[in-house]
């Protein structure tokens, strides 16, 4: 009797865990100015962090009725979770391609944004970097993102654009890692995205060059098909894709679509 | 008490079970085979092998003083040794960084010298010797504490100098839980991924270890991925078999 309480209690408390995870704060009932109320969560991609962020918090402060959870991480996470299941109301993707792989769970997706990659170097410049070119020099430690990732799949983009052939000294996961390896010093050179440049401040100096066109990330948004809180995920929506969002986007060094 | 027990062990068993379930068995060999999982491969068996040696290079005269010396500060020593034992790869592989890094502590001299450590594979071997190495000297400085020097002391009456005694008496005492550390070395080598990524980088061949390409296959390949968890949850779990296999042995040893 007393064994089957114990195991009784212990899986209670694993449950209780696992639901912890997943529960979403429950907003208090304060009586609100518009007809929206009650709580999302958004999904984005990692390299909106700082925009969305941003975003939210007027989103909030626009409808005190309203609670936006934000999950950032790398789009092709995301969309293995929101396939798994995951409550999401929104995804925003940092590609197409990771939005077309959710498309049957997802309402017609609206493109908000792009982005272009961005030479980085040490705010020193150890290698001289000038050019697209100059990234294959020889003794120059350049980092990019693996192609399996969208940085990386803009970066051999590039190079093919450029009809120049990169030799780099590491292909990371993710575009924060090329950033990181800059801005310790590690690398010479890194191909990041505009965005992240501006973001980094003053640890790392970014170098434009012509060729970037040749490789844009168009960034969609949608709301997710199971939102329990459709109107105020469609709400989000239209508030990233209008002026309050643009002007956001653009000032971290977001283009428009 | 049983049934907590049995919790306990499927809350273990379960994901590993789990995850058989999603290996797509057709394609199996052609995943496990193609060209990056086997470059992946022969790299982290490479490193590994290498961490190991240099794990018991470092780690038995390491072990053996703290065991069988007094000196001031050890019990610092011991605790700051065993550090990586607990501490977040990633922050192992930060203050990698900051001491072998180009901008580092003895990397920026190295660097001056024309030795670069930054992005080789001589990073990757470094960032697993230094989380690997605790495992060594944990597990041999308890053997040798048990093993006791009662022995050490009759060779020593008898005639036998200091290096006799060490490879007659002690080292032969100890060698089931040598063996055993260097087992669990290998296997924390061969599992690293967190120091791996941030000081060492990600290439092919050269630093992207098994753990590493199957965190970039996840991206695209996740059948791929989930084919080279097996590969690697099978050569663990041999690891953990041979451990177990020398263990017993050496508590008979201490017994007699």
């Amino acid at each position: 009797m007393k064994k089957w309480l114990l195991a009784t209690l212990a899986v209670g408390t694993l449950l209780a865990v696992a639901g912890c995870s997943a529960a979403a704060p429950t907003p208090s009932a304060s009586p609100t100015k518009d007809s929206l109320s009650g709580s999302i969560t958004v999904f984005a991609a990692a390299s909106l962090t700082k925009t969305f962020g941003t975003l939210v918090t007027k989103f909030e402060a626009e409808h005190p009725g309203v609670t936006v959870v934000t999950s950032f991480a790398g789009s092709a996470d995301l969309v293995a979770q929101i396939t798994a299941g995951a409550p999401a109301d929104v995804f925003a993707s940092a590609d197409t391609k990771n939005m077309a792989k959710v498309s049957t769970l997802v309402g017609t997706p609206v493109n908000f944004a792009t982005n272009v990659l961005e030479i980085a170097v040490p705010p020193s410049n150890p290698a001289r970097i000038a050019t697209f070119a100059d990234l294959a020099k020889p003794g120059v430690k350049t980092v990019i993102c693996a192609p399996a990732v969208p940085c990386g799949a803009a970066a051999a983009a590039l190079e093919t654009a450029a009809g120049v052939t990169l030799t780099p000294v590491s292909e990371e996961n993710a575009v924060t890692d090329v950033l990181g390896k800059v801005s310790s010093g590690e690398a010479d050179a890194g191909l990041v995205y505009v965005t992240d440049v501006r973001g980094a401040g003053p640890a790392v100096k970014g170098i434009t060059f012509p060729e970037s066109g040749a490789a844009v990330n168009t960034y969609p948004i949608a709301t997710v098909k199971a939102s329990a809180n459709g109107k105020v995920a469609k709400a989000f929506v239209d508030y990233v894709i209008g002026k309050v969002g643009r002007s956001v986007l653009a000032a971290a060094g977001f283009g428009a679509p | 008490m049983i049934v907590i027990a049995i919790v306990g062990a499927a809350f273990v068993l379960l994901p590993l079970v789990a995850m058989t379930t999603r290996v797509n068995w057709g394609g199996f060999l052609a995943l496990v085979t193609s060209e990056s999982s086997v470059a992946a491969l022969v790299l982290s068996l490479r490193t590994s092998i290498a961490a190991t040696v240099l794990c018991v290079l470092f780690g038995v005269p390491m072990a053996l003083m703290l065991a069988r010396t007094t000196f001031a500060g050890q019990r610092i020593v011991r605790t700051i040794v065993l550090l990586p034992l607990v501490l977040p790869p990633v922050i192992g592989g930060i203050a990698l960084l900051a001491a072998f890094g180009r901008q580092g502590l003895l990397g920026r001299p190295l660097e001056l010298l024309g030795i670069s450590v930054a992005f080789s594979t001589v990073a990757v071997v470094i960032a697993q010797t230094f989380v690997a190495l605790p495992f060594l000297v944990l597990s041999l400085e308890g053997a040798l504490r048990l093993a006791g020097t009662r022995y050490e002391a009759v060779a020593a009456t008898l005639g036998a100098r200091p290096t006799t005694v060490l490879r007659r008496i002690t080292l032969p005492l100890v060698l089931p839980a040598l063996l055993s550390g260097t087992v669990l070395s290998f296997a924390r080598a061969l599992g690293e991924f967190g120091a791996t990524l941030t000081f060492a980088g990600s290439l092919q061949g050269v630093t992207r270890t098994l753990p590493l390409e199957i965190y970039l296959q996840r991206e695209t390949n996740p059948d791929a991925a989930v084919a080279l968890s097996l590969v690697l949850v099978v050569v663990s779990l041999v690891v953990v078999a041979l451990t177990l296999r020398t263990a017993p042995g050496a508590r008979a040893r201490f017994a007699a």
